[in-house]
């Protein structure tokens, strides 16, 4: 009997990686400050002294190499799961991620996988600024050889994130740090969740809605409220991003006819702009489609709460969207959704 | 350990008869990728990787035929590799620039100039911790220790005394640049010495010399002593990429080639073997390379199937 319990996404998090590292000893944990007394906003306390510190390992400033390092730590057996606080600094790993990590399994004719999680924290709120709070998921999906998989909840992260360890490819694990605080059941046994089929999370004839990490709360938000007007969301989570359960989306797609993707990104080649095609080469031949998206502002991310506020997509942008979508014209009283309790109650200094 | 000569000699002979083959191949364009021959640095591989057992394991560079041939590579999948064959070492993946023989110990190269060094370090990490004393050699060029990673990789290194041979096979050009133009001092063994670790260098391209440094580098990692390092001086005979000369580009001169002519390896330990013993080992590379070049050209291309296979495991 699996007893189900309510946990955070930190600790679902945790929980997953206690408990590979307790099942199969070739699983390690690296990365800057693992082991220091933040422990990676508390989802690796206590490893380092359960495990030993050549299992929970700090590391040098060289993300380069460390990526490296990982890519050949697995290619001798080992599964190592490299930590890195901001998304952000994956910018320093590009090549041994991209050119390295990705091709190996093909460019050596199937003799030599690449078991390697990379999880990397995006960083929004309390002005993180344009080098602390970027959701760069798209630059990984644009590559064959790595799957990219970003849950939203708590149950989602500790089963993808053992699948990822169990997997024998280098997997990119985006976590929201938005989500962390969040609660959900999560069995306290194993739950494995590779892609396959994206979440359907909510039920509704009028519009699809598509949330991509942090935005997934934030879609439901705004469904709530889109009910209230008489407008019904199916709001779904793809989960994994990379490889992409497009027939799933699609299948809603085809029931309501329009397409509504809220990115916690950029949108321009972003993974909106992926959901959208694959809904238009799939259904646009044969019915009329109605597709938006929202996410960031096309600017790098400003650091002052009072442009911070417009500069990312919100409940609110994507109620005013998902209304005109079905409406033909944005609410005309608006739609008095405020900001989230975590972005407005977030406290730094970090 | 006493160097085995005739091993020695068989490393190079082969490497050089493998790589003299494909120059006579090229024009055929049966090879279509390119190529970059290990010509006149054979010493390098060959001298290193008779320090070595087949468990032990090898990163190389995008210039990996000798490194690959050295440490044992299939040679007959390496042929078929070059020709695009299914039967290639990589199935036709990889080509000339990322051969790979995971069995011979024979890791994936990359064309990224100084990648694989951190591969290399971390895989000695793997070793220690799943309790073997294999150990690890990375080759690279000279052009590689301008690379951050190359520092990195050293720091880790040494930090952790992983159980890795650094081995800057160093022919003084990146390309077409000569190393006083890229690097502001030319100290390297002194430069990795600030990490803590022990370097040393051979500048004469000595093959046994370089074997005799490589086994006691090598029983250091075995003992768990940290990592070593070990700059080969070198000459590439080649073009940087492609089967020609290229005295008449104007960035070297022969000159400069000719003491590294004059004292080539593979002539001199040539001689240093009794006749009939160096005339069988030579005829029996010969029939390798005659019988590999066969396997090559008699092989299939990969089917247009195998396109989406082993993008993932």
């Amino acid at each position: 009997m699996i007893e189900e319990r309510s946990l955070s996404q930190i600790d679902a998090i945790r929980e997953a990686l206690s408990q590979e590292m307790e099942r199969d000893d070739r699983v390690l944990v690296l990365g800057l400050g693992v082991d220091d007394p933040k422990a990676i906003l508390g989802s690796t306390r206590g490893l380092a002294e359960r495990f030993g510190s050549e299992r929970v390992m700090d590391t040098p400033l060289s993300e380069d190499c460390m990526t490296g390092a990982c890519i050949g730590m697995a290619m001798a057996g080992l599964r190592p799961v490299h930590i890195h606080i901001r998304v952000d600094f994956l910018m320093l790993a590009m090549n041994q991620i991209v050119n390295v990590a990705a091709k190996s399994m093909y460019m050596s004719g199937g003799q030599q996988p690449v078991p390697l999680v990379v999880r990397a924290i995006i960083g929004r709120s309390w002005g993180q600024g344009a080098q602390h709070s970027q959701a760069l998921h798209s630059m990984f999906m644009h590559v064959p050889g790595l799957k990219v998989v970003a849950p939203s909840t708590p149950l989602d992260a500790k089963a993808a994130l053992t699948y990822a360890i169990r997997d024998d490819n280098p997997i990119i694990f985006i976590e929201h740090r938005m989500l962390h605080g969040f609660t959900g059941a999560v069995p306290s046994g194993e739950v494995l969740r590779g892609p396959g089929s994206c979440r359907v999370l909510r039920r509704g004839g009028d519009l699809t809605l598509v949330g991509i990490s942090y935005m997934v709360p934030e879609c439901l938000r705004a469904a709530e409220w889109l009910s209230t007007v008489g407008i019904e969301c199916e709001v779904l989570d793809p989960v994994w991003l990379s490889p992409l359960d497009v027939e799933g989306i699609n299948a809603s797609v085809a029931k309501t006819g329009r397409l509504l993707v809220a990115d916690n990104a950029w949108l321009e080649c972003g993974a909106s702009a992926e959901i959208v095609a694959g809904a238009c080469e799939a259904l646009g031949s044969t019915r009329r489609l109605a597709v938006g998206r929202v996410g960031f502002a096309a600017t790098p991310c400003p650091t002052t709460p009072a442009l911070e506020a417009v500069f990312y997509a919100s409940a609110a942008s994507i109620a005013s969207e998902a209304f005109r979508l079905v409406k033909g014209e944005l609410p005309e009283r608006g739609c008095d959704l405020d900001m989230p309790r975590e972005v407005r109650e977030f406290r730094g200094p970090f | 350990m006493t160097t085995d000569i005739r091993q020695v000699y068989r490393r190079l002979y082969l490497i050089r008869r493998v790589e003299e083959t494909i120059v006579d191949i090229y024009p055929t364009d049966k090879v279509k990728s390119p190529v970059h021959l290990s010509l006149g640095q054979e010493a390098v591989a060959a001298g290193v990787c008779s320090a070595l057992r087949p468990e032990d394991v090898v990163f190389g560079s995008y210039r990996g035929h000798a490194s690959y041939l050295a440490k044992g590579g299939n040679l007959n999948a390496m042929m078929a590799e070059l020709f695009g064959k299914a039967t290639g070492c990589t199935k036709g993946r990889g080509g000339s620039m990322h051969l790979a023989d995971a069995r011979a110990g024979v890791m994936p190269t990359s064309a990224i100039v100084g990648s694989t060094i951190a591969n290399a370090a971390g895989y000695a990490f793997g070793l220690r911790r799943l309790g073997t004393d294999a150990v690890v050699v990375s080759f690279f060029g000279d052009g590689a220790t301008e690379e951050g990673v190359f520092s990195e990789a050293l720091n880790f290194a040494a930090l952790k005394r992983l159980p890795v041979l650094f081995v800057c096979e160093n022919n003084s050009y990146a390309i077409h640049t000569h190393v006083s133009r890229r690097q502001s001092a030319q100290r390297l063994v002194e430069r990795v010495r600030t990490y803590g670790i022990a370097a040393s260098r051979v500048a004469d391209a000595d093959v046994l010399r370089i074997a005799t440094e490589a086994q006691e580098c090598v029983q250091a990692l075995r003992e768990g002593r940290g990592p070593r390092f070990l700059e080969c001086a070198t000459y590439r005979l080649r073009e940087h990429v492609g089967p020609g000369e290229d005295w008449d580009l104007g960035y070297r001169s022969r000159d400069e080639a000719l003491p590294w002519i004059q004292s080539d390896q593979v002539t001199r330990l040539g001689e240093m073997l009794e006749p009939r013993e160096r005339a069988a080992l030579e005829a029996a590379v010969e029939g390798e390379i005659t019988a590999a070049v066969a396997f090559a050209e008699e092989s299939p291309f990969p089917a247009a199937s195998d396109l989406q296979n082993d993008v993932f495991a």
